[in-house]
């Protein structure tokens, strides 16, 4: 299970990094005279969009494997690898106190992972976190 | 503008976490608490194609983690989930540097 969930975890902040970035670039390309919906029908847009929704249904895969305050602060190095993406595909500048900002985050995602029994399979649905064998 | 489609992101993001996670957990609530989570991921998707056309994307993703430190806080008090000090420490850790980088 424990396996499970950290190779589910990984292709969840692959998938969400890969779909910003194509996402982000698209989103750059497009015309200021296009709408919100011309801005997302661009083909470019189209495959970040379809790259996001394998995201999502796998973040709600991982959802239901582990615990919300697992599963965000976790994926949460998914901000840091797409900050880099901006960097180094799309050409952006980030400051020395963004690149402090991504020490601070990478730190706390590894602090989280950390935690015991952060991916132990949950007890029965309905019964609450005080209840749940540890 | 950046800041409204920002509130659209956070707010549409952390009512979404919170359906999905509530929902995937009692299989009666799927129901309804999944298609409302998905409703809420599309407010928090449109508010996000729109502020990458007027941001760049090392602004808007890790701005948008602002709704990590309302999950945590939520998560313990509508999910009940039982949150240790660690994970705390993280998700404070995370939020922060995540601010730090955005400005």
């Amino acid at each position: 299970m424990r396996f499970r969930v950290w190779l589910l975890t990984l292709v969840v902040v692959l998938a969400n990094v890969g779909g910003n970035a194509i996402l982000g670039y698209a989103m750059k390309q497009a015309p200021a005279t296009v709408g919100v919906i011309g801005s997302i029908l661009q083909p470019v847009a189209m495959l970040g969009i379809v790259v996001l929704i394998a995201w999502m249904l796998l973040r709600m895969r991982l959802l239901g494997l582990a615990d919300l305050s697992f599963v965000v602060p976790v994926t949460a190095i998914g901000y840091v690898l797409s900050a880099l993406a901006g960097v180094f595909l799309l050409h952006e500048h980030v400051p020395l106190r963004g690149w402090i900002g991504t020490v601070i985050i990478m730190a706390g995602a590894t602090l989280t992972g950390l935690t015991e029994h952060a991916d132990k399979p949950r007890a029965t649905p309905a019964h609450s976190g005080k209840d749940r064998p540890q | 503008m950046k800041w409204l489609y920002l509130s659209g992101i956070v707010g549409g993001t952390v009512c979404s976490d919170l359906l999905q996670s509530h929902g995937m957990r009692q299989g009666n609530g799927r129901a309804w608490k999944l298609p409302l989570a998905v409703f809420f991921m599309a407010i928090s998707f449109f508010s996000f194609t729109q502020l990458l056309r007027i941001a760049p994307l090392s602004f808007a993703v890790p701005a948008s983690a602002a709704s990590i430190a309302f999950d945590t806080v939520l998560a313990r008090v509508v999910l009940k989930e039982k949150v240790e000090f660690r994970r705390w420490a993280g998700a404070i850790l995370v939020a922060g540097g995540v601010i730090l980088l955005a400005q």
